[in-house]
């Protein structure tokens, strides 16, 4: 029992170690995540103003107000970059190695990048939310409804990091971060994100419905009361739903596989 | 072999395959407490291999291996408090600073006073100075001594080495090999591989000549060099037509059949005495009035070891 307790509290600690190793990042290279944060808002003024003009919400309302919820949800899918980029990194340059040699406990490697990732992706939120507040974005639902949202961007962000963590370790080469890149950009844009699915043909109007994305985008506008045409599809109707449902098979996919991955990197 | 508290590593009948091929295929080694060993061998004899097997980042097929008296299968957790391991990146944080780096080690080591030991092994590698500069803008001599440094925070009772000065220039490499002497002069048992016989020479106690994933030979530098023919001599000719003359001249002085190298006017031989080999090198030279360019005594290279070795199958 004691024992037990002991090594719970040196996987606490250490957990910690790793967590605070990339907050020391951010503020050693602060240039590098002032970057990260402001790419979705150049993403959100792109859009809210360049392109914006042009799309007219089938069922009407602020276009911006419909962006938001997509921006929020963007940035969390984003994040797989960042996981991906910390984790191929580390097992590229022998950083991984070195914590498998020495005596700290194996869980925090992951559970520590899942602490930086996760605040990082609040930091993120927030500077989005301020961003939307400032382009003319409300929720208009209540605090509880809005939290409720926020949970849910969260628990995508959540999936992500397992995605990200297995994709690192899978690929292990940090240069490939931009095929990764690439690969996220069509996930962002095949689905409600920028315009909604009701204005595509029909049969990429189904596979933006069905994107993971698309669940906590449509779930989301319904929590912040944002406009969304309510279309009648499956999805569409079960939006919350949909929204849990897809993170939650995401990690139960890759968190063992990225689990299994990382025991047998001793093979 | 036994496992006695005189013996630091010891490894018996290890072996491992990847996707079918073998790499290390019934390795044997056993290194006394104290004691640095060179693991030498060319690109691919399983030097890393036994390395990360040692070390625990991998599991072996078959047999055993126990390092600071602990079984690196059944108790990976008390080889990894004995243990240093210094790879062949410079496996460093490049964002964070030296200190930082050394610190988040030693706390993830279980080390009470971090700071104190980062401070410790700054001072101890030359590294006091570099202040909050990432260890990404070091030069790769600082890197790899930062590297040095991580490895050591535990004090380990065994220190791994994976070819420690691979791409290092000069001046950095014999700051290592400094490096390593005075660890051992405080009792650490080091296995390092290496692919220079120079380097071996220099730094090991003992010698263990690897390939194709098994011990060849083993012994002292001093033992190794005299059972593989000792010094060589090169003569370089002026004209190429006298490569067959310094070849039968060469003949006579050396051990075993002259090898020469048309290309670049050279001939090669393995001597006994080296002294008195180029004393009737010289003689023998000026009484058939032959012009060398070049004359040179030095040690057999990694590749004549090998040839003498492997009978020239390698």
């Amino acid at each position: 029992m004691t024992a037990m307790l002991g090594r719970l509290g040196w996987a606490v600690a250490d957990t910690w170690t790793i967590t605070r190793r990339d907050l020391t990042h951010w503020v050693n290279q602060p240039a590098q995540i002032v970057i990260g944060l402001l790419f979705p808002v150049m993403i959100v003024l792109m859009f809210g103003y360049l392109f914006g003009g042009a799309v007219a919400l089938p069922g009407g309302g602020d276009y911006r107000e419909f962006l938001m919820p997509g921006m929020f949800a963007m940035t969390m899918l984003f994040g797989i970059e960042t996981t991906f980029a910390a984790v191929a990194g580390d097992a590229a340059k022998g950083v991984t190695d070195r914590f498998r040699s020495i005596p700290m406990s194996g869980s925090a490697v992951v559970a520590g990048r899942s602490v930086a990732d996760l605040l990082n992706s609040v930091l993120g939120l927030a500077v989005m939310v301020v961003c939307g507040l400032a382009v003319g974005w409300r929720f208009h639902e209540g605090a509880g409804r809005a939290a409720a949202a926020f949970a849910l961007l969260l628990l995508l962000r959540f999936a992500m990091l397992w995605v990200g963590i297995w994709l690192g370790l899978v690929v292990g080469r940090p240069e490939m971060l931009a095929a990764i890149q690439i690969l996220v950009w069509p996930l962002t844009f095949v689905s409600n994100t920028f315009v909604p699915p009701e204005t595509m043909p029909a049969w990429l109007a189904a596979v933006a419905q069905w994107n993971p994305l698309s669940a906590t985008v449509a779930a989301i506008r319904d929590l912040f009361g944002n406009p969304g045409p309510a279309g009648a599809s499956f999805a569409a109707e079960h939006a919350v739903a949909l929204a849990l449902a897809w993170p939650l098979a995401l990690i139960a996919v890759f968190a063992p596989l990225a689990t299994r991955r990382y025991r047998d990197l001793n093979r | 072999m036994s496992d006695s508290p005189g013996t630091a590593v010891l490894a018996e009948g290890l072996r491992k395959s990847y996707r079918g091929s073998a790499a290390l295929d019934g390795l044997d080694l056993d290194v006394p407490a104290g004691a640095v060993c060179g693991l030498l061998g060319p690109n691919g004899a399983g030097k890393t291999t036994t390395v990360r097997i040692l070390s625990t980042l991998l599991r072996a097929d078959a047999g055993r291996a126990l390092v600071a008296g602990h079984d690196v299968a059944r108790d990976p957790a008390g080889v990894r408090r004995s243990i240093g391991l210094v790879g062949q990146h410079a496996a460093v944080d490049e964002q964070l600073s030296g200190r930082q780096n050394l610190e988040m080690f030693a706390r993830l080591s279980h080390l009470g006073a971090a700071a104190r030991r980062a401070d410790e092994l700054l001072a101890r590698f030359g590294l006091a100075d570099t202040g909050r500069k990432p260890a990404g803008r070091y030069s790769g001599g600082m890197r790899r001594r930062l590297d040095l440094a991580a490895g050591l925070i535990l004090r380990p009772k065994v220190l791994f080495l994976d070819e420690p000065t691979t791409g290092l220039d000069p001046g950095a490499r014999n700051e290592m090999w400094d490096a390593v002497r005075d660890l051992v002069a405080g009792g650490t048992t080091v296995l390092l591989t290496t692919q220079y016989l120079e380097e071996a020479d220099r730094l090991a106690d003992m010698i263990c000549v690897i390939d194709h994933g098994r011990v060849i030979a083993r012994g002292t530098p001093e033992e190794l060099k005299s059972r593989l023919g000792g010094d060589r001599i090169d003569v370089v000719v002026r004209e190429r037509r006298d490569l067959a003359a310094v070849t039968e001249i060469l003949a006579k002085v050396g051990l075993a059949e002259p090898r020469a190298e048309p290309a670049v006017r050279r001939v090669s031989v393995p001597v006994e005495e080296r002294v008195a080999a180029l004393g009737d090198l010289t003689r023998a030279l000026r009484e058939r009035d032959i012009a060398a360019e070049d004359i040179a005594v030095r040690r057999p290279t990694l590749d004549e070891v090998f040839l003498t070795l492997t009978g020239g199958r390698s």
